[in-house]
């Protein structure tokens, strides 16, 4: 582990873009942090934090120049690897037949600055989905296989954050190229830097850089100790995926259900969920089709639908699929939780549905049908 | 699949033959168009058919899957892309990926009775398990087809059931909703026809696919017949965009359709299917 000045950021930039790398990180957008195209250290949210409740998020001033002194706004990553519209495939008129070609969309090479670990845990999950079952979808893939990250250990977690629950945070363990610590006292302002791979060691060989004292580490030891005692929000998770199969009809559903809007908020900002529908279009000529991949929510009528009507027509239902999914159903898909803790879905729940607590009330729950 | 393939890229396939099965269902025979062609297929695997344009449906396969080459779908009008199917004419291309999903315990079933409960539609992915059983007939106990359709009108097969009934080793029991014409048959619920149906309920493999009701209940007149859950299998429908379990709409409890489906054995859903809007 080394130490950086805060300096060293714009070489770290410099560095990445040399390599042609494209940056996507935090910046501030229709007040909220929000990842994005960025080309320098100024473009990063300094000086700013953010609220967060059920239902709230504000943007506030910090009374520091802290680059990273926020937690997660309501993008994820998987914005960039699982795109939200996807062009899978064009096929052409060809007589009586057609032709299909795969589309190869090749993207840049991206580089990733500030990711949390419950976001390093998110893509882990999503790498899981695409990458590690049966079939592998190229898309994801393409994008994925030249990642570069840079990753941000969270010393002030936010409101609704619990990943501590979910084992997912606050420290940054693995998936990533290099992590910072970012260390503020009166008299200095810099970075622990830790290399998570061959290439950000070597990147990080390039970098202006001291190493760190034994009494840097402790310091940002006790800062992420510190943090995993201040989540906003906790989960219990043992035993939680048999008591959410055993109360698939548990009055609370019906409860939850009077106040979800069924909007699809916390599917879209939630960073693990995967859902897709399809479109199938032609142009007017009716010589070319395409089929695009959008993401999709399992709180829409349409997400359901077969012949005769919607499955799942009550909102309580699509509450109980999503939530029983997300903690029960991936468990087994996927051997792991499909929830990391970042609490995106609790903030930006417009009526501040807050799944802690739904979670805990089937845990606790002795109804059994 | 060809390893060059992608899982979402449809294969060209010509349809041969277009026959009209009854006024809303019709078969489709089809042979690859442009020489690559997908695996062979089990019986009760489905594949997802699309339409130059227009869209794609996950369809099972109602062929015998001993005959190579040739893809055989029943298909019921019901929606925008199974509309127009029916309009389509031999000659026509479609496309094809799959197949996809489980399939029927036809190894399980051997040296045992064999009990096919089938309700409207529900026959088309029963039907590669009936060719199998009729060609190997002498692996198995017992053979029973009981089927369930709406009106008579509404009899998919009809040849082929005249056919199997006619046999002295099969026994098939028709039933319909409602009479109409001159029917002369049984008239009621298919699962009126179980506690009259000849197997050893010991020494069973039962197969059921159509509606989710008539599932249930076929189910619970099986159980009262003494058929263990474990040897009691059914086939589930739900949305599917992908087939390949990245699109998540197929859905059921802990299950991908399209992955574990959609062929599941009674009790690993068994604490599912009485629920509401699962």
């Amino acid at each position: 582990m080394v130490i950086i000045d805060t300096s060293a950021l714009q070489n770290l930039f410099q560095l990445l873009a040399d390599e042609e790398y494209q940056l996507i990180g935090p910046r501030i957008s229709d007040q909220a942090i929000v990842y994005d195209r960025i080309h320098s250290p100024d473009e990063l949210p300094i000086g700013w934090t953010d609220e967060q409740e059920a239902g709230r998020y504000r943007l506030k001033r910090r009374n520091d120049s802290h680059y990273f002194g926020f937690v997660v706004g309501p993008h994820s990553w998987k914005a960039h690897l699982h795109v939200p519209v996807q062009k899978l495939w064009e096929a052409q008129r060809d007589g009586p037949s057609f032709e299909v070609r795969l589309h190869n969309d090749s993207p840049p090479k991206m580089a990733f600055i500030g990711v949390r670990a419950c976001e390093l845990r998110a893509i882990a999950i999503q790498d899981r989905v695409f990458l590690q079952g049966t079939f592998i979808d190229s898309h994801y893939q393409s994008r994925r296989k030249n990642l570069f990250i840079v990753a941000v250990n969270c010393t002030e977690p936010g409101g609704t954050c619990f990943c501590t629950s979910m084992n997912a945070g606050p420290r940054a363990e693995q998936g990533f190229d290099l992590a910072l610590t970012e260390l503020v006292d009166k008299n200095r302002h810099v970075f622990l830097v830790e290399a998570g791979s061959a290439r950000g060691q070597a990147l990080l060989e390039r970098l202006p850089h001291r190493p760190a004292s034994e009494a840097d580490r402790q310091l940002a030891r006790t800062l992420l100790e510190k943090a995993a005692q201040r989540m906003g929000r906790q989960m219990e998770t043992e035993g939680l995926k048999e008591r959410l199969y055993e109360n698939l009809e548990h009055p609370r559903w019906q409860h939850v259900a009077q106040r979800c809007l069924s909007c699809a908020n916390c599917t879209m900002v939630c960073p693990t969920c995967f859902c897709t529908t399809v479109e199938d279009v032609t142009d007017l000529t009716g010589e070319t089709a395409l089929r695009i991949r959008k993401w999709d929510s399992c709180f829409t009528s349409d997400f359901s639908y077969i012949h005769g009507g919607s499955i799942r027509s009550s909102t309580s239902a699509r509450y109980r699929q999503w939530m029983t999914h997300k903690l029960a159903g991936w468990q087994d898909q996927f051997g792991t939780l499909g929830c990391v803790g970042c609490g995106r879905c609790i903030t930006w729940c417009p009526v501040g549905i807050d799944i802690t607590e739904e979670a805990r009330i089937i845990r606790e729950s002795t109804v059994n049908p | 699949m060809a390893a060059r393939q992608d899982p979402m890229i449809p294969l060209p396939y010509r349809i041969e033959t277009v026959q009209r099965e009854t006024g809303d269902t019709f078969t489709l025979t089809l042979v690859p168009a442009a020489g690559d062609q997908i695996g062979p297929f089990a019986a009760g695997q489905f594949n997802m058919l699309y339409i130059f344009g227009v869209g794609e449906v996950p369809i099972s396969i109602s062929g015998d899957p001993s005959e190579s080459g040739k893809l055989v779908h029943t298909i019921r009008a019901v929606g925008s892309v199974t509309r127009a199917m029916q309009r389509l004419k031999a000659g026509q291309v479609i496309g094809v990926r799959g197949p996809f999903g489980s399939s029927w315990p036809l190894e399980q079933a051997q040296g045992n009775d064999v009990v096919v409960i089938a309700g409207g539609i529900g026959l088309a992915p029963l039907r590669p398990v009936l060719y199998t059983l009729v060609k190997y007939r002498e692996r198995f106990g017992k053979v029973i087809l009981l089927y369930g359709s709406r009106t008579p009108e509404d009899i998919l097969f009809r040849r082929e059931l005249e056919k199997w009934r006619q046999r002295f080793d099969m026994e098939v029991s028709i039933t319909v909703d409602r009479a109409t014409g001159r029917w002369r048959g049984n008239v009621g619920v298919v699962t009126k026809l179980i506690p009259r149906a000849p197997f050893d309920p010991y020494s069973c493999i039962a197969m059921v696919c159509g509606p989710e009701i008539m599932m249930y209940y076929s189910v619970l007149s099986l159980k009262d017949q003494g058929v263990p859950t474990e040897c009691i299998y059914i086939s589930m429908e739900r949305n599917m965009k992908c087939a390949i379990g990245f699109c998540g709409h197929c859905q059921y409890g802990p299950y991908f359709i399209c992955k574990e489906g959609p062929v599941f054995r009674y009790d690993q859903v068994e604490s599912l299917l009485n629920k509401r809007e699962i």
